[in-house]
């Protein structure tokens, strides 16, 4: 039987780890190196780190960093945040991350993730994709960057970077981030439904039920979230957390 | 107890090494072959392109030497992911032989519905065991990333087979050399388990 992955996303700040509520709104959520500790504790199939200042700031994610959660880290991780070179990739790679999450850097130019790709393995590219509703209800790829996008197609674009030859994409929904009530189902059947490479759900889970609507009713191949990892009760205390045994078996199917 | 875990020069050999090292072995990343030859048992890990790896291995001068360690000196051999694939006689992935330790070939997922089933397979699935060797009591849910399976694999090597779509061999073993199409280092306990069984194997 298979089961998705299911994947804490933690954002990270300067030092330490937030939370965003629609990419607005950061709460400081902790030490990362502690968090990584709790998530080894609690067998957490892999982690994701996303340095969310680190293109704004044209730099990369800070190599220091990822050594010390490749240093802790048991299980596998894939790290963002202004990769925008083969050189980047090859540094964060050196330095313990399994995979790179590429944002911006795919916006600009496509041909990075197939180089990319090329070089590493599909395997180690992650393409991340920021998706939200304009005025009209249509979805839009969003770019953080200032980057104008000539054609914001969301399936239009996650085809691109398959062709590219990324091994994965996150689909990441910036009106339901931090949201909790549920994925965007609809945005996540329109583009798993899209491609053939695995699609990574992400934006809006806040409980196993989320999960479970995701796996019946769309293609996605794994599970991701920040705040319900985070987050514990109604009045969102902050608590380290992940599924445990039988919650994962519940994600099974054939 | 020495470990050489074999460095084709791709991707992160990061997650094997701390596996090894966390069950007391002493691993050593290493292309060189005195190394190799002076371990008492080998990783061939799973990273990269089937081609590229063959050519690589072929470059360092590691085929003759794996040869004679494995099949001559039979010292126990641990190949993951791409590491059993290497195993096998040949492989679509770049078309090209591989060490032939076994019969069968490598092809790529042929799935039935594209969408439904992603290529590569990826995330946790669970072994049917047809021999039980490497059966535990432990959860039966393995990490796996790959698009190509092996195929016409000799019967009496299979060990284990997974499901996604349809049912491929997901282990096998002759002798002193066994063969995961999952990453057991990846796998939590119950992978460390199958290294850990790896290690405590002894010398035929």
């Amino acid at each position: 039987m298979f089961r998705p992955r299911v994947i804490p996303v933690l954002l990270l700040k300067g030092e330490g780890l937030v939370k965003t509520v629609k990419f607005k709104d950061e709460r400081y959520i902790g030490d990362p190196i502690n968090a990584v500790k709790i998530f080894n504790d609690l067998e957490a199939d892999e982690l994701v780190f996303l340095d969310i200042l680190a293109t704004k700031e044209k730099r990369l994610v800070s190599l220091d960093f990822v050594r010390e959660v490749g240093e802790e880290a048991k299980m596998p991780f894939a790290v963002g945040g202004g990769i925008r070179s083969i050189d980047d990739i090859k540094n964060v790679i050196n330095a313990g991350a399994e995979k790179v999450v590429i944002n911006s850097a795919a916006l600009v130019d496509v041909t990075f993730v197939k180089e990319a790709s090329n070089t590493f393995g599909s395997s180690t590219i992650t393409v991340c994709i920021d998706i939200s509703k304009n005025f009209f209800g249509k979805y839009i790829v969003k770019s953080y960057s200032g980057f104008q996008i000539k054609n914001n197609d969301p399936i239009y674009y996650a085809q691109q970077i398959e062709r590219a030859g990324a091994g994965e994409i996150i689909i990441q929904s910036i009106d339901n981030d931090g949201m909790m009530n549920g994925y965007d189902l609809n945005l996540l059947k329109q583009i798993s439904s899209s491609v053939t490479i695995p699609v990574v759900a992400l934006g809006g889970a806040g409980n196993i039920h989320h999960f479970r609507e995701a796996i019946k009713s769309t293609m996605v191949s794994a599970l991701a979230a920040g705040s319900m990892f985070v987050y514990h009760g109604p009045r969102k205390g902050i608590l380290v957390n992940y599924l445990n045994q039988e919650q994962k078996d519940i994600l099974r199917y054939e | 107890m020495k470990v050489a875990i074999i460095d084709y020069g791709m991707g992160n050999l990061r997650s094997v090494l701390k596996a090894v090292e966390s069950l007391g072995g002493i691993p050593f990343i290493t292309q060189k072959q005195r190394v190799i030859q002076e371990s008492d048992k080998i990783i061939l890990p799973g990273v990269g392109h089937f081609g590229k790896c063959m050519q690589n291995l072929k470059q360092m001068g590691l085929i003759e030497i794996l040869n004679k360690e494995v099949l001559e000196k039979r010292k126990p051999i641990m190949g993951i992911c791409l590491g059993m694939q290497l195993m096998m006689e040949h492989s679509e992935e770049g078309d090209v032989d591989g060490l032939s330790w076994f019969k069968g070939n490598v092809i790529r997922f042929h799935v039935s519905d594209k969408y439904k089933y992603k290529v590569p397979h990826m995330g946790w699935n669970s072994l049917n065991y047809i021999k039980n060797e490497i059966k535990h009591n432990i959860r039966n849910e393995y990490y796996f990333l790959h698009s190509y399976h092996v195929t016409n694999v000799n019967e009496k090597d299979i060990l284990t087979t997974t499901v996604y779509d349809y049912e491929f061999v997901s282990s096998i073993q002759k002798d002193n050399i066994i063969g995961f199409q999952f990453h057991p280092e990846k796998s939590h306990l119950q992978g460390l388990q199958l290294i850990s069984d790896f290690l405590n194997f002894a010398n035929v």
